[in-house]
């Protein structure tokens, strides 16, 4: 990786420079799933943290709540997730010593993605995806791409398994492709929310070999997040 | 008359790059001031730096048990595949509070140990009897670390912070030269990662912490494991133990090898 603008000669031989290549970068894994409702929101994610073909911890959380009513899942490479939350924190924290309020969760969603933007030329190797509340009450799902792309969605799957999760979210969340008219289409109640996130998650570690271990399921609503817990296979 | 009017004409552009000049479009610093010194100090050939680790420590094994934490590291710094210094102490204790594995390229180990120990000096220095915690001393590595990698000139270590806090809880986690940090009952880095924390957690109790008895038996065996399968290790260890009653580093141990096997083995 060329960086701060030194050219690399590949034909220039210089004696006694030995060129290990270092990567910035690693793949920890993990998955994340995000779901809005009318007035709730729930997002799941995983708590595998690895390497390779190596487990780091198998409780480690990726969901890192930013206030009472947004909590952001943050997945890729870990030491850029831990970076990118803490700087996010810091903000929040800013904010509120000027503002003498919350940040909601829609100045949250920007914020993120003008952090993310601001180091375009040396990416954060993160998945992200926020879920909240909004200043309506509503619940709402932001998911980025490792630029700070945003998109607001009403169901979002990232991280290692995503391509594997986000079809399973079309079908059962948002019934694409089921001969269903309009009318026909039943609201989403929490607890339908947290059984599809659940049961995706449950396939995705029977495939993905970086998904495991067990899901923390956060359910934000206006009265607070509830955390469920739900352990998967350890392979 | 013409006071307030600026009659100079402007520059076409404020800030913008100067035909002919390399532009660092990237961002950040264009002064060459601000350019960290690692890339500023001349060398024979240029400033690319090599990212290679040279004289390196292995393995270091860290166990969080209900009262502390105990880390374990043998007593070898390797140059390549040469045995070069035999008698080093790689588990340090950094205050009353915290011990410090470190693996890795050792200058760097050294490097940041020097600062952590000025650190721990102006700690002395404000005279209040409070000492820095494990997790303050394990965020501070995350970020230092985190800004070599940031700046494509990382310390090539891999360290395992413990310790107890002011309750007396036990902290134990890793940061390495990426900045990637995690906390767990179990740490391990280099080969101990592979053959140490399969045995570890295998041993570990669904609904409790391990006791000390536990946790120093499986450092015993770990070592063993590692002594006899990591071409990079010898058999003298020393065993950094931190809990509410003390914390130090104890040793130098030696691993009971038993090589008697090796007769059974046809062509061995």
């Amino acid at each position: 990786m060329s960086s701060l603008g030194f050219e690399q000669f590949p034909d220039y031989q210089v004696p006694g420079v030995k060129h290990a290549d270092f990567s910035p970068y690693e793949s920890n894994g993990g998955s994340i799933v995000a779901i809005a409702g009318d007035d709730f929101a729930v997002i799941a994610a995983d708590t595998r943290l690895s390497s390779g073909y190596n487990i780091h911890s198998r409780s480690q959380s990726k969901l890192f709540k930013l206030s009472p009513l947004t909590v952001l899942g943050s997945t890729g490479c870990w030491a850029d997730t831990l970076s990118l939350t803490g700087l996010m924190k810091v903000r929040m924290q800013s904010y509120e010593h000027t503002h003498l309020r919350t940040m909601t969760t829609d100045a949250v969603a920007q914020m993120l993605s003008i952090t993310m933007y601001n180091r375009r030329f040396f990416p954060y190797y993160v998945s992200n995806i926020l879920a909240g509340i909004d200043k309506d009450g509503k619940g709402v799902v932001y998911s980025y791409d490792p630029i700070g792309h945003c998109e607001k969605a009403t169901y979002r799957a990232g991280g290692t398994a995503g391509t594997l999760l986000q079809p399973v979210l079309d079908n059962q969340i948002g019934y694409k492709n089921m001969n269903l008219a309009a009318s026909e289409v039943p609201k989403l109640t929490k607890e339908r929310a947290v059984s599809v996130a659940s049961d995706t998650f449950i396939s995705a570690a029977e495939r993905d070999i970086y998904t495991g271990d067990s899901v923390l399921i956060n359910i934000i609503t206006k009265d607070g997040i509830e955390v469920k817990e739900l352990t998967l296979r350890q392979d | 008359m013409y006071n307030n009017y600026n009659c100079l004409a402007q520059p076409l552009w404020q800030n913008g790059p100067v035909p002919g000049e390399f532009y660092n479009f990237t961002g950040g610093q264009t002064h060459i001031q601000k350019l960290p010194r690692e890339l500023t100090t001349a060398g024979p050939y240029g400033t690319k730096h090599s990212t290679a680790a040279i004289t390196t420590g292995s393995s270091v094994l860290g166990i969080r048990y209900d009262g502390g934490v105990m880390l374990a590291a043998d007593t070898l710094v390797s140059y390549g595949s040469l045995a070069r210094y035999q008698n080093i102490e790689r588990v340090f204790k950094i205050n009353k509070n915290i011990l410090l594995g470190g693996s890795g390229d050792f200058a760097d180990i050294q490097s940041i140990k020097r600062s952590i120990d000025q650190k721990m000096i102006e700690d002395q220095c404000c005279d209040d009897n409070i000492e820095m915690k494990p997790k303050s001393l394990a965020s501070w590595m995350t970020r230092v670390l985190y800004n070599r990698r940031s700046r494509m000139n990382p310390l090539y270590i891999d360290v395992v912070v413990g310790g107890v806090d002011t309750e007396g809880t036990p902290y134990l986690a890793n940061v390495d030269l990426r900045g990637r940090s995690h906390e767990d009952y179990v740490i391990a880095t280099g080969f101990a990662r592979h053959l140490a924390i399969p045995l570890v957690r295998e041993k570990k109790p669904k609904d409790r912490d391990f006791t000390a008895v536990e946790a120093s038996e499986l450092i015993r065996t770990c070592m063993e494991v590692l002594y006899y399968r990591d071409t990079r290790n010898i058999s003298q260890y020393t065993v950094g133990v931190c809990s509410a009653n003390g914390c130090g580093v104890e040793g130098p141990f030696q691993v009971n090898e038993n090589w008697t096997f090796a007769e059974t083995i046809k062509g061995y």
